[in-house]
């Protein structure tokens, strides 16, 4: 029998990458201090890696090890080493790891890549535009998109939408936005009279509906996975 | 160029084939050529509402195996010269309609008619998709209930998505909504839809609105349409009916609850 109590086990996680032209101490130390500034929680105790591709001299990486010591950073190692730095690296108590091949970073980038901000930049969505009622039994799904109904959407009748739905006749049917599991994205209707609302997976019947909203225009979006209801305007 | 219109609903029992022979029969008054097809393969009735079931020789399915022509299929009626009905089969299921036969048929009888008819089956199986399939325009029969109401909304979505007019990107099926089995007095009490109701759930325009009446019921055992019934409130609610079906304006009636007279009141309504 194998003991579990004991495992070593590849994993992938996570890291900030710092791409820096001048690794010189000094210089680390004035850019990091300006993002950290920015994001000062964000960043706390966060492993960074430094990208020491473009590097033609060994940097001092025991007196940068000092700077991300003193800004409570954690230093974990280095990335696109050549084989002399590696040793330099390793000698210095820091860790070389492999670069990823397909990413080649720009050189002029001189700040650390956060994730956040790659998951702002959200790709522009596509629109559905249906420009008639939807009956019962009809069913209409925009995938990858968001869908706008320049009609009414009729009891027993879906309207789906991995992205927003806007409705801007009367809701009797059910309205599922966010179906792709995005719980940001929310239902426009002009009238509220539906049978059935869900966000992200989160739904409400028509019963949980009834009420200050119903027979009148509303928005309803989802908070702390609970769905919320607004006006419109 | 022949009309196709089709009386559909979805739900059983809310007066198709009523509505068909009253229609048909209102159309073919005015001097139009119009035949009836009775698309309900295995429960045939449009024979029996035109009281012509004893005439019944050959019928629509005969004619699409080739076994019949058209013309010894089909029933001249006796009253109206230029009206002519096409019975279903009783023996058959509606699975012995096939597309191309229908339309080879539809195809036949357009170079000799203007309006064709077509009293389609309860349901959305392939009977009623095949009685809608061709359809220029649509009569949709709704009793003022939300049962019946949901169906034509069903039915709706099938005229604008299973049709040929949809499949070959034509312009689609005008649909018309025919309120039957209307009592105004109930309607007051809340025990029924109003016109309106029924009107914004639905959202096309409404054709005719027929009160609920003894005479349908006595023209149906007769077999006789309601519409040749001229002194019934049903009668002529189907008569306005047809009026607008054929682009006319014509005031909506019935709508209201008839205040009784005196003499009404003695000696009943």
């Amino acid at each position: 029998m194998s003991d579990h109590s004991f495992e070593l086990k590849g994993s992938l996680f996570p890291l900030s990458v710092l791409y820096c032209q001048d690794l010189s101490a000094a210089a680390v130390k004035t850019q990091l201090q300006q993002k950290l500034a920015q994001a000062p929680a964000f960043f706390y105790r966060a492993p960074v890696v430094i990208n020491v591709e473009s590097v033609t001299q060994a940097p001092d990486f025991e007196a940068i090890a000092e700077v991300f010591k003193e800004l409570e950073l954690v230093l974990v190692g280095v990335c696109g080493a050549s084989a002399e730095l590696k040793k330099v690296a390793q000698a210095a108590g820091l860790a070389a790891l492999q670069l990823s091949k397909s990413k080649t970073p720009a050189k002029e980038t001189k700040e650390i890549e956060a994730k956040t901000e790659a998951a702002t930049a959200a790709p522009v969505m596509e629109t559905k535009v249906v420009e008639q009622n939807i009956r019962s039994g009809q069913q209409i799904y925009a995938k990858g998109a968001d869908l706008v109904i320049r009609g009414t959407v009729g009891a027993g009748a879906e309207v789906i939408a991995d992205g927003n739905i806007h409705i801007y006749g009367t809701l009797r049917g059910k309205a599922i936005a966010g179906a792709a599991g995005d719980n940001q994205k929310r239902v426009f209707c002009h009238k509220l009279e539906a049978e059935l609302i869900s966000i992200a997976g989160s739904y409400w019947l028509s019963d949980s509906l009834q009420g200050e909203y119903w027979g009148k225009s509303a928005c309803i979006g989802l908070q702390d996975d609970k769905l919320v209801l607004a006006d419109l305007l | 160029m022949a009309k196709i219109i089709v009386v559909t609903s979805g739900k059983g029992g809310v007066g198709k084939t009523t509505s068909s022979a009253a229609i048909g029969t209102g159309i073919a008054m005015r001097g139009f050529k119009t035949v009836i097809i009775d698309f309900d393969i295995g429960l045939r009735n449009l024979d029996l509402i035109m009281g012509c079931e004893r005439r019944v020789v050959y019928d629509f399915v005969n004619v699409i195996n080739g076994e019949a022509n058209l013309k010894q299929a089909m029933i001249k009626d006796k009253r109206i010269d230029t009206l002519f009905i096409l019975p279903a089969s009783q023996t058959r299921d509606k699975d012995a309609l096939s597309k191309e036969g229908v339309e080879r048929i539809l195809n036949e009888l357009a170079q000799e008619f203007d309006y064709i008819i077509c009293d389609s089956p309860a349901g959305i199986e392939s009977g009623a998709m095949m009685a809608l399939y061709f359809a220029d325009e649509a009569v949709v029969v709704t009793n003022p209930e939300v049962s019946s109401v949901r169906d034509s909304d069903r039915i709706l979505g099938m005229l604008s998505s299973k049709s040929r007019r949809a499949e070959q990107g034509l312009p689609g099926i005008k649909e018309h909504l025919l309120l039957t089995r209307y009592n105004p007095e109930r309607v007051l009490k809340g025990e029924m839809l109003s016109v309106e109701d029924v009107g914004e759930i639905l959202a096309i325009k409404l054709l005719g609105v027929i009160p609920e009446s003894q005479a349908v019921l006595n023209a149906s055992n007769s077999g006789t349409p309601v519409i040749l019934d001229e002194d019934s409130d049903a009668g002529q609610a189907y008569l306005d009916t047809v009026a607008r079906l054929l682009g006319e304006e014509v005031p909506f009636r019935f709508l209201n609850v008839e205040k009784k007279g005196l003499l009404k009141r003695i000696f009943g309504g």
